[in-house]
């Protein structure tokens, strides 16, 4: 069982979702470390599903953007599924600016995002 | 690390406050300034929405100068002047770069370059700012919120 310090994971059915510990990701170091605990995720799933729920979120900067494209292509790669949920508006702006809300699949809630799953 | 504030402002709502400081070039110096900036926002009663963007937009900014403008080099400073009204946030950022041209930054919405993980500071700046100037040299950026009711 791995330990995390930027994310607590929990499983539901196939699916690990993904909370975040910080309120604001914006820190290099802790963007790293929250990439590095992300892709060990990946592998640990491996074609699995994993859904990222935003709920206490309240800040992201463009460097943990760049994290969560990197992750995309790394689930899409190992034929997994990668779904966001509870993201506010204000950083459901920073995706449509950037036009991300197109390359990630983004659902309301959680009980939406595991629905879709299927 | 130089660091003045305005003698007039204690932080009241009503009366602007300014602050000048130099930041050193290493990841994280934002915060040096960040925190005092966000607290004299909501001190001086901006909406979240508009202290989400002036926060990310300085947030960018910041980082493009100490990575891509000072390259990280301790022996370099970024200079940044604050600015904040009850109508109006203005922050100017200032590296000892080369300096850059923000039209020649690739845009990060053509759908070639959607999954590139890096870029897309300038285009959130410019999204999120009401005027956003470089200087000719481009290591100097001017920035400006008005506040939305």
């Amino acid at each position: 069982m791995a330990h995390y310090r930027r994310i607590v994971v929990t499983n539901t059915n196939d699916v690990a979702i993904v909370s975040f510990n910080d309120k604001k990701i914006l820190d290099e170091a802790s963007i790293q470390e929250l990439g590095a605990e992300l892709f060990g995720l990946v592998e640990q799933q491996a074609g699995g599903g994993i859904l990222l729920n935003f709920d206490n979120v309240e800040f992201l900067s463009s460097a943990a953007l760049g994290k969560l494209i990197t992750l995309d292509r790394k689930v899409k790669a190992s034929k997994g599924k990668l779904k966001m949920c509870n993201i506010r508006p204000e950083i459901f702006e920073v995706f449509q600016i950037t036009k991300l809300n197109k390359v990630f699949d983004i659902r309301k809630d959680a009980g939406d995002a595991l629905k879709a799953f299927g | 690390m130089t660091n003045s504030s305005s003698p007039a402002d204690n932080g009241t709502a009503g009366s602007p406050w300014q602050k000048s400081i130099d930041l050193p070039s290493e990841r994280g110096a934002s915060k040096l300034i960040m925190d005092d900036l966000l607290d004299k926002l909501g001190q001086h009663g901006w909406p979240s929405a508009d202290i989400f963007s002036i926060h990310l937009a300085a947030e960018e900014a910041i980082v493009n100068a100490i990575v891509h403008g000072n390259k990280l080099d301790e022996s370099k400073k970024v200079h940044v002047e604050c600015f904040v009204s009850p109508t109006v946030a203005r922050i100017e950022i200032t590296d000892e770069g080369d300096g850059f041209d923000p039209k020649e930054v690739p845009d990060c919405t053509q759908d070639d370059r959607l999954d590139v993980p890096s870029g897309r500071g300038v285009m959130l700046i410019q999204n999120f700012m009401t005027r956003v100037e470089y200087s000719e040299k481009g290591n100097r950026v001017l920035m400006e919120k008005a506040r939305n009711e």
